[in-house]
């Protein structure tokens, strides 16, 4: 600051009138951010998420150009070969029938995590879609509906899928009829929820004062604005999706051989704990570290869409 | 009056840490409270006041809000706040200095009782046994004027409406006859009728107790029915300050008179255009050059966008910081009221 | 005030929520005014009074529990889904929170942009850009504000993005919901100038709903008073400010703080004693009876109803039937 003494030989030029600056008094002086770019703002500064993200990536693309570069068939089995040790021809080492592990565990991983999401995706559309219903129409439809998932979720999970199996055969659709059936449950009462706290607000309201059908107002201001959460939940969703079909594959209602999954894989190296524990291994790790990375992930998520701490 | 000094604040900064940058919420603010007066800081949003009060009883996020300047001091009868120990603190804030905020309904705990919440005061600044706590928590509650106190003392806040909260939160906050009673927008959330009951009943506890009162309000007619001293403040300073006639009757600085005039009055019949200040107050992580208030003043020259004002004492207590006041300011068009000497 | 021609009648209007089995909220009882082409009408009162269920009401937010609104001749209530829509482009309604009522995922292009879409009023892309720049510009925002989001602004700019919304289907009718009880004091005179001229220029038609007793007083020709559901005072502004009758709005009026120390200091009325009720299963009799110095046996028993004392003025207050 400069000291009052100076201004006292202040020339006359200064003191001309300039009045009301029109480029401050609209002016927007912070960045312009998406809502989405505000979430990944927040998401970056979590250290843990971006390590799950980074987890989450690296696992996607080992799984899917692994194989490119092994340079092996995840079907062949040569004899001479069987249960080695991990080294630097078989990375992961060989199993019983002298298959190279680590291809096989890629090819696992596509068939588990493809199981992930279409269970996933089932879940959420239908799950979403009722769950939406209820909230907006609300009276005996939302009755009928939360009814009827109220059964749906009481129906016991595992009858289920033993049944559909034996029904369908044990393939990859079976499996994900079998694990879609129940879970949509809770994600239908979550965007209910949801769906009944945001048609309060008033730019619900305002649309419909404009004259927006329902449509418009689940298309253009419901669903965008529960997508957050909902994303949250499918994120979360996945991991346990994966975990249930290697928990179906281990006790023999997973996919068929030759086609593998993670949880096939850990069921056959189940086999050969005492002598060669690594065939266990690896499948195993690939399970908890998918997991743990959509978890950090999901939690990260959730954090960084927290009204609270948004500022 | 004068050499009565309660409470004393010098060159006070306060700036809070955030994603885009670092907000200086507060820039260089002084004022003094004596005893028994109501001092108020008059502002719209965002432009530093409960921040200001908030941080004499050190009530700021700590991770992120910063007290800073040189020299920079806030003093109760001449102990420095700012250097007391956390603990040391605690002692102060509740038994000397109490307050009182905007919303009631956030202030207390939703699963304690009324006469508990009102004793916890007691029994943690006074040495009474809870026998006695309960007892002086319903002379308290008398005393605020709360119908039925022997049967309201045992139940819930939420049993209560906005109004009686408030009058249950300044009870809580005389508990300890304190020195000094902030208000922190005390009557912003309750409606008319009830906004009435609230000044009267701060009214005449202040009489009573011969406390100080700090008032924060945006509200310029609860200004006018309570405050002795007012000031003004804007992006973080204090840009016009005097007694509560200077301040109504012959304003010195064009943003004062800017608030006034953009009021309408219930007492006047026909009104001129409501005054309006186009734009919005400015961005305290950038704050703009020389005087924050230039960009929306229509009397702007070009020192007010290069150097910030310093103060022109108009006698007395009035002081306002505008460069119109400067000799050799171009004052065309300026409203006689602002340039006006004081009788 | 002659050639006055009436553009909306309330009639009757009574909205009252159930809660639970056996509670009823009467939160609008029985209001019945007209409001006048080109005027500004207000409606004051305290919390919970009504006033907000009975302007969403009147637009068909809300289904009414009985009586009717005619707009123009017809009954808003009793429209078909296309006449309802059409009805939507006469009749708009700007919200109180400037917060809550813009979608926080659209663009304020789109928002603005979302009545012109709806009631197909561009023919393409460039058009509507074109008026959404008008719009912005008429609200005293600039152009590259569109493609922000709204929680980059403002409260004060919020409310105006949420008038430009209102404005853009060109309605002729608006309801101003608390429009400027959020807002700063310097930026509440910014948009009521705003409104004002609006008014003037399109020649809209307000009901004007608001606490605030010196703005209503300010910005209104006509205001009625309503309490815990009840119209209770109906006059022109300058007559209720001068010669309140209801005890209520004498009350009320002399409740406000004036900002000029010198007639606060002077001002010796107490304040209105005791609390607002709540508007769940009320008594019969007057609503104001529990508050109200005057009260007589009558006033508990029986609703008083709203007559005209003076030309234009009307009052619901057995005091004045019966003096």
């Amino acid at each position: 600051m400069v000291s009052r003494e100076s201004f006292v030989n202040l020339s006359d030029e200064v003191f001309e009138r300039v009045g009301v600056d029109p480029e401050f008094s609209e002016h927007l002086d912070k960045p312009s951010l998406t809502y989405w770019a505000d979430v990944w703002r927040r998401f970056k500064q979590n250290k843990l998420a971006i390590f799950g993200l980074v987890l989450m990536v690296s696992i996607l693309v080992m799984i899917f150009v692994g194989p490119l570069i092994s340079g092996k068939n995840y079907k062949y089995m040569d004899s001479s070969v069987k249960n080695l040790r991990p080294n630097s021809e078989y990375w992961f080492g060989t199993d019983d029938m002298g298959r190279d592990i680590f291809t096989r565990v890629c090819y696992g991983g596509r068939i588990s995590i493809l199981i992930g999401f279409l269970c996933t995706i089932v879940m959420f559309v239908i799950g979403s879609t009722l769950g939406a219903l209820a909230g907006l129409k609300g009276g005996w439809v939302d009755n009928l509906i939360m009814r009827f998932a109220e059964v749906i979720g009481n129906l016991p999970y595992l009858i289920i899928v033993v049944i559909l199996t034996m029904v369908m055969g044990r393939s990859i659709f079976a499996i994900v009829l079998a694990m879609s059936i129940t879970s949509w449950v809770g994600t239908c009462r979550m965007v209910r929820g949801q769906i009944l706290q945001l048609k309060e607000l008033d730019y619900i309201e305002a649309a419909t004062a404009l004259g927006a059908d329902t449509a418009r107002v689940i298309f253009k201001h419901l669903l965008p604005n529960a997508l957050g959460i909902i994303m949250v939940d499918i994120t979360m969703s996945i991991p346990g999706f994966i975990f249930g079909e290697a928990f179906l594959s281990y006790v023999g209602l997973g996919v068929r051989p030759p086609e593998t999954s993670w949880g096939a894989l850990a069921s056959a190296g189940q086999q050969q704990l005492m002598f060669h524990p690594h065939v266990l291994f690896f499948p195993c790790l690939m399970i908890v570290l998918t997991t743990l990375a959509f978890h950090l992930v999901g939690d990260g998520l959730a954090e960084a869409l927290d009204p609270k701490l948004r500022k | 009056m004068k050499n009565n000094i309660l409470l004393e604040v010098r060159n006070l900064h306060i700036s809070f840490s955030t994603y885009a940058g670092t907000v200086q919420a507060v820039r260089g603010v002084d004022f003094s409270l004596n005893v028994g007066e109501t001092l108020a800081i008059v502002g719209e949003s965002g432009c530093g006041k409960t921040v200001t009060v908030k941080s004499i009883v050190r009530l700021l996020p700590q991770d992120v809000a910063k007290i800073h300047g040189d020299n920079v001091g806030i003093t109760l009868d001449g102990e420095d706040l700012l250097s007391l120990e956390e603990v040391e603190m605690s002692r102060v804030r509740g038994k000397r200095i109490a307050m009182i905020f905007q919303d009631p309904m956030t202030s207390l705990n939703p699963t304690m009782k009324i006469g508990d919440q009102i004793g916890e005061v007691l029994l943690i600044h006074k040495n009474v046994s809870k026998k006695e706590a309960r007892l002086q928590a319903l002379e308290l509650l008398q005393m605020v004027n709360i119908p039925n106190a022997e049967q309201r003392i045992d139940q819930y806040p939420f049993e209560f409406s906005g109004g009686m909260l408030q009058r249950v939160m300044i009870a809580t906050a005389i508990a300890c006859d304190p020195e000094i009673l902030i208000a922190d927008e005390p009557t912003t959330a309750l409606d008319v009728t009830i906004q009435a009951q609230i000044i009267e009943l701060i009214k005449n506890l202040q009489r009573e107790r011969d406390m100080g009162v700090i008032l924060v309000t945006h509200d310029l007619g609860v200004v006018a029915s309570m405050a002795d001293r007012i000031h003004v403040m804007y992006a973080g300073q204090i840009v016009e300050r005097g007694t509560a006639d200077e301040i109504f009757y012959s304003p010195k600085h064009p943003y004062t008179l800017a608030l006034l005039k953009s009021v309408p009055k219930l007492t006047e019949d026909k009104q001129e255009p409501l005054y309006s200040l186009i734009g919005t107050p400015p961005d305290l992580i950038n704050p703009p050059h020389g005087c924050s208030f230039a960009p929306r003043c229509e009397f702007a020259m070009k020192i007010c966008r290069i150097a910030e004002p310093s103060p022109t004492l108009f006698g007395g207590y009035h002081e306002s910081c505008c460069w119109l006041h400067h000799p050799k300011a171009n004052k065309s068009g300026v409203p006689e009221i602002l340039l006006r000497e004081v009788v | 005030m002659t050639d006055r021609e009436t553009l909306l009648e309330v009639r009757n209007l009574k909205k009252h929520f159930k809660i639970g089995r056996k509670s009823i909220v009467k939160a609008v009882d029985d209001v019945s005014f007209d409001v006048f082409r080109g005027e500004t009408f207000g409606l004051v009162g305290e919390s919970g009074c009504g006033k907000t269920t009975c302007g969403k009401t009147i637009l068909g937010l809300h289904k009414p529990t009985g009586g009717e609104v005619i707009y123009d001749g017809m009954d808003v209530h009793a429209l078909d889904s296309d006449r309802k829509k059409d009805f939507t482009k006469i009749a708009q309604i700007v919200f109180q929170d400037p917060y809550s009522s813009l979608d926080p995922r659209m663009t304020v292009g789109d928002i603005i942009g979302e009545g012109m879409d709806i009631h197909h009023l561009c023919k393409d892309k460039g058009e509507r850009e074109e008026r959404v720049f008008d719009l912005l510009q008429t609200v005293g925002l600039n152009r590259e504000h569109i493609n922000r989001f709204p929680h980059e602004f403002s409260g004060g700019q919020r409310q105006r993005i949420g008038i430009a919304r209102a404005l853009a289907v060109e309605p002729e009718f608006i309801v101003c919901d608390e429009p400027i009880s959020a807002l700063d004091v310097s930026i509440q005179a910014q948009i009521v100038n705003l409104l004002m001229q609006l008014q003037r220029e399109k020649q809209l038609t307000y009901l004007f709903i608001t606490h605030n007793l010196a703005m209503i007083k300010y910005i209104s020709d006509r205001v009625g008073v309503m309490y815990l559901g009840n119209l209770v005072e109906l006059a022109g502004s300058k007559q209720l400010y001068e010669m309140p009758y209801h005890p209520y709005t004498q009350g009320l009026l002399s409740s406000v703080p004036v900002p000029d120390p010198r007639i606060e200091r002077r001002k010796e009325t107490a304040p209105l004693r005791g609390e607002i009720p709540t508007s769940i299963n009320p008594p019969p009799g007057c609503r104001f009876a529990s508050r109200c110095d005057y009260a007589r046996e009558v006033c508990y028993e029986v609703m008083p109803p709203l007559i005209e004392i003076e030309d234009e003025h009307f009052v619901a207050c057995h005091l004045m039937a019966s003096p």
